[in-house]
C-alpha cells in the first residue's frame, strides 16, 4: 500500500503539524496583477480619483451650484484657473466653479459606470449561469428573452424614457442597469455550459447537491474570473453611455453634472478661447476610461495566465 | 444472498438531432446501453471492461444518476433508483458514490481540499457541528495516504495521484455501500497507478464495499475485481469470474479482446496466438442487426445477422451472449 | 555504422518559475532498421528526446550536445537542412493524430503536397502515390476515401494516416511517440502490428517512446528506461525484462498488473515522479528507491557499460531485488 504510511504517520505523530495554508487561484491572480506595472499605477490612479470624488469637496472653495454673478460675461479674463481666486479649474460659462463641479461630475460617471457593471455583474451572472446549468427548454425561454431585449433599440427607448418620465439620476441609473447585464448574460451562459461538463460538477449531481447550491458554490466561482474582467471593461463603456446621454443633453439634471456633460458645456465655449472649461473634465475622463482599461488588462492577463 | 444492487434491462438512449435538420423532425435514438442486466453482491467488485463508445461509462452514470435512464430497473436496497423522482433520488444518493477518471478535472479548483472532502457530508448532514466535520476530513485524509495538514490547499498544488486520493476521501465520507470507479488509474503514471489500485482494493476489504470497477485496461480489472462484464455497443457479451473470463473465454469478443492486451513478457508476448480484431466499433446509431458483434467477429455465420443472441447461462455464473460460444485459451504458449 | 546516434543531449526549458530540466546528459544509438524503444514516466523527457532530435523543441526550449543522423549533427543544423531531413529520412508520429493533421484540409491534399514538395511529383502522381501508401497501411477503399477531411476518420484510422504520411518519402528513421496511448486495444494491437510489418517491408528503423510495458515486450529489440530526464537502464529487451538491473525498471515491472499472473498485492514504487525543475543532486530515482544506498542522494551515478547493456546505479547488479 502507500509505502510512506509509516512516514506519513511518524509525520502525523510529530505533527499536530501546523496546518498549511493554500495558494488560491485568486491569491495566485493578485500576484500575478500586481506584477503589471501598468495595471497597478492604473489601479493607483483610480484609487486616486475615487478619494479626488470623496475628499475633493473639502477643498473646493465654492458650492458646485453657487453661480458667481460678477464673473457673467467677463468669464474670459475673470473666470481663469487661479489659486487666488479659488477657482482651481475656472469657471464656467454660468460662472460656476469649475473644480467643484467636476469633483461631483467625477463622482456621479465614476457610480453610473460602477453601478452599471455591479447590475450586469450580479444579475447577468446569476441569470445566465441558471440559464445555462438548467439548459433544454429552461436555457431557451431565458436566451430568447435576451435576444428579445436585446434587439430594441435601447437608446432610443432611454431617450424616451428620460422625456416622459422626466430627467433623474435615478431614470439614468434604471436605463443603463436595464441593458447593462444582457451582454454578461452571454457570457455567463456561454461560461457555465463549459464548466457544467466538467467533472466537479457531475460529482456534485452524483452527490446530491442542491442545483441551487451547485450553480452558487461550483459554477458561479469559477465563472467570476471572467466576470470580473468584463464588468472592469464595461464600467468605461458605461460612462461612455452616460456621457453620450448626458451629451444630447438628456442626463444627469442641473445643477448636478457629469463628466460627460461637462465636456458638452465645455466643447460649445472653447472657439471663445475657454479652453479649460473641456479641458480639465476631459482629463479626468480619459484618464478614469484609461484607468478602466488597463486594469481591466490587468485583470485578464491575471486571471487566465493561459490566454497570453 | 440478496444482491445490494440488481440492473434489469437498463437501457440508456439519446437524442442525436441531425446538423441543419428542423426543430421538429424526431430526433435519431442513439442506443448507448441496451438492455443490460446484471447483480451485485453486497462486498463484490464487478469489473467492466469495454472499447470506447461500449457504453460503460454511461452505465456507470446511469447507475450513479447523472445521467436519465430511458428504461428498465435499478433496483438498490430494494429501491428503484430508475423511476424515483428527482428530490427523492438525492437522498438515495449518499449510498452510491463515484470516482473519476480525471482527477484533477473532479476537484473543483476554487475550492479547498477540506472543503472539497466534505461536502458530500454537508449535503446531507447538515447539522454536522464544524469541529466534527473537520475531524472526520482529517481521518479520511490520513487514511487514504495524505498528510491532514495539506487541508487548505487546493486541488493545483497536488500531483495527480494525490488528487485522485481526495477524490477518494470524498467518495468515502458518507461511508457509502457502493463505490463507482470510472477508469480512475488510467490518467495516471505506472508507478503511481499501483499505489492507487493498492488502495482501492484495501479500502474495500477494510470497508466491506461493493464497487463497480470500469476500466479499458483488462490487467487492471481483473487484477481488482471478482467478476467481469464485457460491454460491446453497449450490450452485455460475456459475465464471468474474473479469472476465468481471461483464461477461458467463451465469447469470440472476449477473446479478441484479452489476445490484444498486451503482456509485459517478450518471451511470452511473442510467442501468443494474436487473432487480431479488423475493422473498427460500428457506429452506435446503425448498430448491425442481430449480434452487434457479427461485423468483426471470426466465428459470424448468416444466422448471426438474423437472430438476437440471448445471454446465456452456461454454469456456475458464467453468462455468454453467443450461440457459438466455445473456450479457448488465449493467453497459453503456443505448442 | 548507427543511424542515429546521440550524445550527451540535454534539453533545458526557461519557464517563468525557473529553468526545467527536461533531459540531462543522455546517449543512445540506432541501427538501420532496428527497434528501440525508450520508456519512462511522464516528465521523465522521453519525448523531449525526440523533439530535440526532430528540431521540434517549444520555443523556450533549448538543446546542447550532438545529435548524429547519418555522420550530420542534427542539433547544429538550421531550420532549412532539418526541414529537408525531417519527414524525407526521418519522420516522427505523434499520440494524438489531430494535431499533426490539419483539419481543414483533405487528406490527399496534405498527403501530396509533401511529396510535391520533397519528390518534385506532379499532383496527380503523388495523389496516386499516396493512395498506394494508404493501402499500405489497410486502409480500406483508400481511393474513394483519401478526399475526406481527417474528422471523418475514426481515431486509429486517422493514426494510420499519420503512419501513411510519415512514410511517403520512405524514411529510414520513424519515431513514434506514444502512438497508440489514445487507442482501444483491439486498436492497438492492429497498429502494432502495422508498424511491425512496415519494418519488415521498408526497412525502417523504429523509436518507440511509450510508458506502456506491454507494446515495448512485443515490439522491440531494445530498451532504455529513463527517469527525471536520465538513462536508468539500457539493454535488449528480453535481458530487461526478465533480469532487470535497476531498482526502478524491477519496480516497474512489479507495478504493473499482469493478465497471465495472478498476483494478491501490486508491488509500488513510492511517492511521485519527480520535479523536474528540483531534481536531487544524486541519482534521480533516489527519493523513490526502495534499495537507496546513502551515496545515492549526494553523488550522481555514472554509466556502467558492458558490451551490450547499459546501468546507472550504484547497487550492485546482483544485489537489485
Amino acid at each position: 500500500m502507500f509505502p510512506n504510511r509509516a512516514a506519513v504517520e511518524g509525520v502525523g505523530d510529530a505533527m499536530e503539524l501546523a496546518e498549511v495554508k493554500g495558494r488560491s487561484l485568486w491569491a495566485d491572480a493578485r500576484t500575478r496583477f500586481f506584477r503589471n506595472r501598468a495595471a497597478v499605477v492604473s489601479l493607483i490612479m483610480l484609487l486616486l480619483l475615487a478619494g479626488f470624488t470623496l475628499f475633493g469637496g473639502v477643498f473646493a472653495e465654492y458650492e458646485n451650484d453657487f453661480v458667481d454673478f460678477s464673473l457673467i460675461g467677463s468669464n474670459a479674463y475673470k473666470g481663469v484657473p487661479s489659486v487666488e481666486t479659488g477657482h482651481y479649474f475656472g469657471t464656467d460659462s454660468n460662472g460656476r466653479d469649475l473644480f467643484a463641479r467636476t469633483v461631483q461630475g467625477t463622482g456621479i460617471s465614476l457610480m453610473v459606470g460602477v453601478v452599471g457593471s455591479l447590475v450586469a455583474v450580479i444579475v447577468g451572472t446569476l441569470y445566465g449561469a441558471t440559464a445555462g446549468y438548467y439548459g433544454g427548454r429552461v436555457d431557451g425561454l431565458m436566451m430568447r428573452t435576451v435576444d428579445v431585449l436585446m434587439s430594441i433599440p435601447f437608446m432610443f427607448v432611454l431617450i424616451l424614457m428620460l422625456v416622459i418620465f422626466g430627467r433623474s439620476i435615478f431614470m439614468l441609473f434604471l436605463g443603463i442597469g436595464l441593458i447593462s447585464w444582457l451582454d454578461m448574460a452571454r457570457i455567463a451562459r456561454g461560461q457555465t455550459l463549459t464548466i457544467k461538463n466538467k467533472e466537479f460538477v457531475e460529482v456534485a449531481v452524483a452527490t446530491g447537491v442542491h442545483p441551487v447550491k451547485i450553480i452558487l458554490r461550483h459554477i458561479v466561482p469559477n465563472l467570476l474570473g471572467i466576470v470580473i474582467v468584463y464588468a472592469t471593461l464595461l464600467v468605461p463603456n458605461m460612462i461612455i453611455f452616460e456621457s453620450f446621454i448626458s451629451f444630447l443633453g438628456l442626463g444627469v439634471q442641473e445643477p448636478a453634472t457629469s463628466l460627460g456633460a461637462l465636456i458638452n458645456e465645455g466643447s460649445r465655449t472653447m472657439q471663445f478661447g475657454y479652453y479649460w472649461q473641456i479641458s480639465y473634465p476631459l482629463f479626468f475622463f480619459v484618464v478614469t476610461i484609461f484607468a478602466f482599461f488597463f486594469v481591466g488588462d490587468g485583470l485578464r492577463d491575471a486571471l487566465d495566465p493561459k490566454d497570453r | 444472498m440478496e444482491p445490494l444492487l440488481s440492473v434489469r434491462n437498463l437501457s440508456v438512449t439519446f437524442d442525436v438531432r441531425k446538423p441543419g435538420s428542423w426543430p421538429w423532425t424526431p430526433p435519431r435514438k442513439l442506443h448507448a446501453v441496451s438492455e443490460v442486466s446484471f447483480d451485485l453482491q453486497p462486498g463484490e467488485c464487478l469489473g467492466i471492461v469495454g472499447e470506447s463508445g461500449s457504453g460503460k461509462s454511461t452505465l456507470a452514470r446511469a447507475v450513479v444518476g447523472t445521467i436519465p435512464s430511458s428504461d428498465g430497473n435499478i433496483m438498490f436496497e430494494g429501491h428503484d433508483l430508475a423511476n424515483m423522482d428527482p428530490k427523492q433520488r438525492r437522498v438515495h444518493r449518499r449510498d452510491v458514490q463515484m470516482i473519476f477518471q480525471d482527477p484533477l478535472a473532479a476537484l473543483n479548483p476554487r475550492m479547498t481540499v477540506g472543503e472539497i472532502i466534505a461536502e458530500p457530508l454537508i449535503t446531507h448532514e447538515p447539522n454536522t457541528p464544524r469541529p466534527e466535520i473537520k475531524k472526520r476530513v482529517r481521518e479520511l485524509m490520513e487514511r487514504v495516504g495524505l498528510l491532514p495538514n495539506l487541508i487548505n490547499r487546493y486541488p493545483h498544488e497536488f500531483s495527480g495521484g494525490q488528487c485522485q486520493r481526495i477524490g477518494i476521501a470524498r467518495a468515502l465520507i458518507l461511508k457509502p455501500k457502493l463505490i463507482i470507479c470510472d477508469e480512475p488509474v488510467s490518467a495516471l503514471d505506472v508507478s503511481v497507478q499501483a499505489q492507487v489500485i493498492n488502495l482501492l482494493m484495501e479500502l474495500r476489504r477494510d470497508m466491506g464495499l461493493s464497487m463497480i470497477f470500469i476500466a479499458h485496461d483488462l490487467s487492471v480489472v481483473k487484477h481488482i475485481s471478482d467478476r467481469t462484464l464485457v460491454l460491446y455497443l453497449g450490450r452485455v457479451m460475456e459475465t464471468a469470474d474474473s479469472e476465468k473470463l481471461t483464461t477461458r473465454p467463451e465469447h469470440p469478443y472476449s477473446q479478441a479482446l484479452i489476445a490484444s492486451v498486451p503482456i509485459p513478457d517478450p518471451v511470452l508476448e511473442r510467442a501468443r496466438p494474436r487473432p487480431i480484431l479488423e475493422g473498427e466499433l460500428p457506429s452506435p446509431l446503425a448498430p448491425p442487426s442481430g449480434c452487434v458483434f457479427r461485423t468483426r467477429c471470426p466465428k459470424a455465420q448468416t444466422s448471426c445477422a438474423e437472430v438476437k443472441p440471448v445471454l446465456e447461462d452456461i454454469g456456475s455464473n458464467h453468462l455468454v451472449a453467443c450461440p457459438f460460444h466455445e473456450a479457448e485459451e488465449v493467453l497459453a504458449v503456443n505448442g | 555504422m548507427s543511424l542515429l546516434e546521440i550524445e550527451d543531449l540535454r534539453v533545458t526549458f526557461t519557464t517563468a518559475d525557473g529553468d526545467v530540466n527536461a533531459v540531462n546528459g543522455l546517449s543512445l544509438n540506432i541501427d538501420k532498421g532496428e527497434t528501440l524503444a525508450i520508456v519512462g514516466e511522464s516528465g521523465s523527457g522521453k519525448s523531449q528526446t525526440a523533439f530535440a532530435a526532430m528540431g521540434l523543441l517549444a520555443k523556450n526550449g533549448r538543446a546542447t550536445g550532438q545529435a548524429w543522423f547519418d555522420g550530420q549533427d542534427l542539433l547544429a543544423m538550421n531550420t532549412h537542412q532539418l526541414n529537408k531531413i525531417r519527414s524525407k529520412d526521418m519522420a516522427m508520429i505523434f499520440q494524438d493524430p489531430m494535431t499533426s493533421l490539419n483539419p481543414y484540409l483533405r487528406v490527399s491534399d496534405q498527403m501530396a503536397e509533401v511529396l510535391m514538395l520533397h519528390q518534385g511529383l506532379s499532383k496527380s502522381a503523388a495523389v496516386t502515390e499516396a493512395v498506394r501508401m494508404l493501402d499500405a497501411v489497410r486502409i480500406p477503399d483508400a481511393r474513394a476515401r483519401i478526399t475526406m477531411f481527417p474528422h471523418e476518420f475514426s481515431g486509429g484510422m486517422r493514426q494510420r494516416i499519420m503512419i501513411a504520411m510519415s512514410l511517403l518519402c520512405q524514411p529510414r528513421l520513424l519515431i513514434a511517440d506514444e502512438p497508440t496511448t489514445a487507442l482501444d486495444v483491439t486498436v492497438q494491437a492492429q497498429i502494432m502490428q502495422l508498424l511491425g510489418d512496415i519494418r519488415q517491408e521498408f526497412g525502417t528503423a523504429i523509436i518507440l517512446i511509450t510508458h506502456d510495458l506491454g507494446i515495448v515486450a512485443g515490439f522491440c529489440d531494445r530498451t532504455l528506461v529513463m527517469y527525471g530526464g536520465q538513462i536508468m537502464e539500457e539493454g535488449p529487451t528480453n535481458d530487461i525484462f526478465s533480469d532487470p538491473s535497476h531498482p526502478y525498471t524491477s519496480g516497474l515491472l512489479q507495478a504493473v498488473p499482469r493478465l497471465d499472473k495472478e498476483t494478491a498485492e501490486l508491488a509500488t514504487i513510492a511517492g511521485e515522479p519527480p520535479d523536474m525543475s528540483r531534481l536531487p543532486a544524486g541519482c534521480p530515482f533516489s527519493p523513490r528507491c526502495a534499495q537507496v544506498l546513502d551515496n545515492c542522494t549526494a553523488e550522481r551515478p555514472s554509466l556502467e557499460v558492458t558490451p551490450d547493456r547499459r546501468r546507472a546505479c550504484h547497487l550492485p547488479v546482483q544485489e537489485v531485488a
